[in-house]
């Protein structure tokens, strides 16, 4: 028989007391990947072909390389967000359930990086 | 204290899913996790292309030939709709958060709207995509 008192023993059990953040930056980056994605498809759109040097030199423009940087950060982000949820919902048992989050965690982390450092890379080659 | 002995070891659980009729609201729903799934790894591609294009020419070369090829477009397509349905489903949702649109009969307007907006939205792209009208 435990010696807790019954307040005791239930607080902490219910909201875990985070989460706000999680949703807002649902939303926020929601918000932001409006313009940006349909930004990038228009601009892919107005290509008359996806050639490599006229490609090159529209990411190499500098307002196009913040644009992607900051479409892939967004999109990593909430992607990130996103599939946590689900693995979060969906995979009950808890040794998987910590692995997947783990591995979402990271490849999303190298997913940034990769993004942005290849728009990185693709702008310092391209001749201006 | 001890509970009483006839008390059952885990309490009954309230109704799960089964037991509710199959409609157009939650089947919106689970599309806008599934196309959400999809985009995540649409999003792998899209880096995946950068990636190829900050190469050189030859992995550009590379990365574009696997997405002409057949099943390139078929995913290219298919991420397309989802991306097009995931989008406005998430303005709905954006819509709901600000507290509009929570009416029965106007949430299942707006998720009508939203399956046949992405429907033709994704058509039009395609149909821009392939005979090049912009330029």
């Amino acid at each position: 028989m435990s010696l807790k008192s019954p307040l005791g023993r239930v607080l902490g059990l219910g909201s875990s007391g985070t989460g706000t953040e999680h949703w807002v930056g649902q939303r926020l980056s929601a918000i932001a990947l409006v313009p940006l994605t349909l930004w990038f498809l228009l601009s892919l759109l107005a290509f008359p072909a996806l050639d490599f040097y006229a490609v090159t030199a529209w990411v190499a423009a500098p307002l196009h390389a913040v644009l992607l940087v900051l479409l892939v950060i967004a999109l990593v982000y909430h992607s990130s967000l996103g599939t946590q949820v689900v693995v979060e919902d969906y995979v009950h048992a808890p040794g998987p359930r910590t692995l997947m989050l783990i591995i979402l965690r990271l490849v999303h982390i190298a997913l940034a990086v990769a993004g942005i450092l290849a728009v990185f890379l693709i702008a310092t080659r391209a001749p201006l | 204290m001890s509970p009483p002995v006839s008390r059952p070891r885990s309490p009954p659980l309230s109704p799960h899913l089964q037991v509710y009729r199959w409609q157009i609201s939650n089947t919106l729903s689970i599309l806008h996790r599934l196309t959400g799934v999809a985009l995540a790894f649409g999003g792998l591609a899209l880096v995946g292309w950068l990636l190829a294009l900050a190469s050189g020419q030859a992995a550009y070369a590379a990365a574009n030939w696997v997405l002409t090829s057949f099943p390139g477009q078929a995913f290219l397509i298919g991420w397309t709709f989802c991306f097009f349905y995931h989008f406005c489903n998430g303005l709905r949702h954006l819509f709901w958060d600000a507290g509009f649109g929570f009416d029965k009969a106007v949430a299942r307007k707006s998720g009508l709207a939203v399956v046949a907006a992405a429907s033709v939205l994704t058509v039009i792209f395609w149909v821009v995509a392939l005979t090049g009208v912009v330029e």
